[in-house]
């Protein structure tokens, strides 16, 4: 690959900077050959495929039909009609709300567990692997693994609650709206709070421990520590943490889909089912799906230059911390 | 000396702590357990009660779900491949981009950084209807193409990557081999991948775990019974077929978790360590 011309060009800049060989000028041009692949497939599987769907959300796209004409912000408008769509994304929030809180909760306490000093835990490492395994599963196999559990009449939690007298009839989870929410949002947090403890816990340790030491002198517990040191500190990483996770509750998909398809009375169909329905059932409206979609690439982009920004400034005040 | 508490107190916190622990613990194995254990209990049995201890109809559940067209090797072969390329090009491209974001300065590096950063927060599913339609018209759908190349251009492995080589790297690294004559090229192969393997291990281990479990691209994108990936089959479970056929059923999800136990049963420690560097939430 290097060239004869190449190597005359080194040598000659070696001769005249040879403690900066490595930014060469003449070698910088192969910055563009190793970003290439990336910024090529990225135009190609990302760039076009948004922008291509940001298209589509302007045309009539439906059934078979191959041709799409410009119709202008009629979708917009149908969608904004939409009853179904509108209660898909009250339904995404509230599986959302209803699995975040507990989970941050949760993840708190552990985090605190886990970096206590004083309570000095042992297997932490075996714990947190423990908290953090349902994670790394298929979500198709979880959702399918409590469908069974849940299931009616004889599902095996129907048994066992109905065996040790809880309950006198089996009941029917997946006909209840509340109930069905619920198992979604529990499945969710039982899937995340591990990968939420260990973020968390991550920050905490990041966190200078002269603040614990010198708090400690002045008399503070435990606990003052943590809501006067801890807490405050953790608080850009607790944002990343909200933002992160409601990014990708908004995506929320294989769980309800293979759970209930969506059901009971649409209580769980979230926005990537609506979309997945419009574009793939029934009359495949791709139009809509594509506008639903566009709705949701909205939302995750303003979402996601929040954090872009609040990483920004982070490293704007460093830099000015250094100059002083 | 610092207030340390009543010894007798630390010591009953610390035990309640490890028996909410272990419940926590319990609440993570016993529902992947119960699916286990039943899935080696007759029909019958699992309607009859729930049990902890496994059974002896492994076997006829295990055909039946056979019979059914339950074509598991064949589900694992396809995932398996379409993970491991996709997780060979992701690492191998993702190192080469960090490399030149470290190593070089040119026109436009910003911007492309920029466009990095914004990409890992931005999920592809939102543009998965264009992405269909894209496919559709390039004549690519039954075909793996479009659930492996994309990997190609992985932000969040760029970001990771950068993220290692900048702890390690050194212009002195390169410097010697450039006054060899070595082209850059060799460089990256020879000198800066072999020293990128400790974090090329983590990213395999998660590039790997997060194609394999991907449920919706498939979906749309594959229709042909023999091309389905394992969570594909996995959704076959809910047909009717195995309304009755409770064994058979279990036996499916378990053979579709049990690769993944087994790989966390070695692994646990790098992919706890993965996130805590990483934070990368998918």
């Amino acid at each position: 690959m290097a060239t004869s011309s190449d190597t005359t060009t080194e040598s000659k800049a070696i001769t005249k900077r040879p403690k900066n060989l490595a930014k060469r000028k003449d070698a910088n041009k192969w910055g563009y050959f190793f970003v290439a692949p990336f910024f090529i497939f990225f135009l190609i599987f990302n760039f076009y495929p948004m922008f291509y769907t940001i298209y589509l959300s302007f045309t009539d796209l439906a059934g078979w039909a191959t041709e799409a004409n410009f119709v202008g912000f009629q979708n917009f408008e149908r969608l904004y009609n939409n009853e179904l769509f509108r209660r898909s994304v009250f339904n995404t929030t509230i599986l959302w709300l209803v699995n975040f809180f507990p989970q941050i909760i949760l993840a708190f306490i552990l985090a605190y567990w886990f970096t206590n000093r004083r309570m000095n835990l042992k297997a932490t490492g075996f714990f947190k692997s423990m908290f953090y395994l349902p994670n790394i599963i298929t979500a198709a196999s979880v959702a399918l693994i409590f469908s069974s559990l849940f299931s009616y009449p004889r599902g095996p939690l129907n048994l066992i609650m109905m065996d040790w007298g809880l309950i006198s009839s089996p009941i029917d989870f997946f006909r209840s709206v509340i109930g069905t929410r619920l198992i979604v949002s529990f499945i969710q947090f039982w899937m995340w709070y591990g990968q939420t403890t260990i973020v968390l816990q991550a920050g905490i340790l990041g966190i200078d421990e002269n603040l614990f030491d010198a708090a400690r002198v002045d008399g503070a517990t435990d606990w003052q520590s943590f809501t006067k040191i801890t807490m405050p500190l953790m608080k850009p990483i607790t944002l990343y943490v909200l933002v992160t996770s409601l990014i990708g509750g908004l995506q929320i998909f294989d769980i309800p889909y293979l759970l209930t398809g969506g059901g009971p009375a649409q209580s769980v169909e979230t926005m990537m089912i609506f979309i997945y329905k419009q574009a793939f059932q029934g009359g495949r409206n791709l139009n809509v799906a594509s506008t639903a979609s566009v709705f949701l690439l909205i939302m995750t982009s303003i979402l996601s230059l929040f954090i872009f920004n609040s990483f920004r400034d982070k490293k704007a005040r460093k830099s000015v911390k250094g100059v002083k | 000396m610092y207030e340390t508490g009543n010894p007798k107190t630390v010591k009953a916190q610390r035990t309640l702590i490890y028996v909410f622990f272990a419940l926590l613990t319990l609440l993570s194995i016993i529902p992947f357990w119960v699916v286990i254990v039943n899935a080696t209990r007759s029909a019958p049995e699992i309607q009859q009660g729930l049990s902890l201890i496994p059974s002896d109809s492994a076997w006829s559940n295990w055909t039946h779900l056979r019979d059914q067209g339950f074509n598991i090797f064949q589900g694992y072969g396809n995932s398996f491949f379409i993970a491991a390329s996709a997780t060979i090009l992701s690492l191998y491209f993702s190192s080469l981009t960090a490399y030149a974001f470290i190593v070089y300065e040119f026109k436009g590096k910003k911007l492309i950084w920029g466009i990095i950063l914004l990409l890992i927060m931005i999920p592809t599913q939102v543009s998965i209807i264009g992405f269909y339609k894209f496919m559709a018209n390039m004549d690519l759908l039954n075909n793996y193409i479009p659930l492996i190349l994309p990997s190609v251009a992985s932000a969040p492995t760029v970001f990771f990557m950068k993220q290692y080589l900048e702890t390690i790297y050194h212009p002195a690294l390169v410097d010697s081999a450039r006054v060899d004559g070595a082209s850059e090229i060799f460089i990256f192969h020879r000198i800066i991948l072999p020293l990128m393997r400790p974090a090329l291990a983590t990213m395999a281990i998660f590039s790997f775990i997060a194609s394999w479990n991907n449920f919706l691209l498939p979906l749309i994108l594959i229709n042909d019974r023999s091309m389905y990936t394992l969570p594909m089959l996995v959704q076959l479970l809910t047909t009717d077929g195995y309304k009755t056929e409770y064994g058979a059923m279990y036996m499916g999800i378990t053979l579709s978790v049990v690769p993944l136990l087994f790989l966390y049963a070695f692994l646990s420690r790098y992919i706890i360590g993965g996130v805590t560097a990483g934070s990368i939430k998918q």
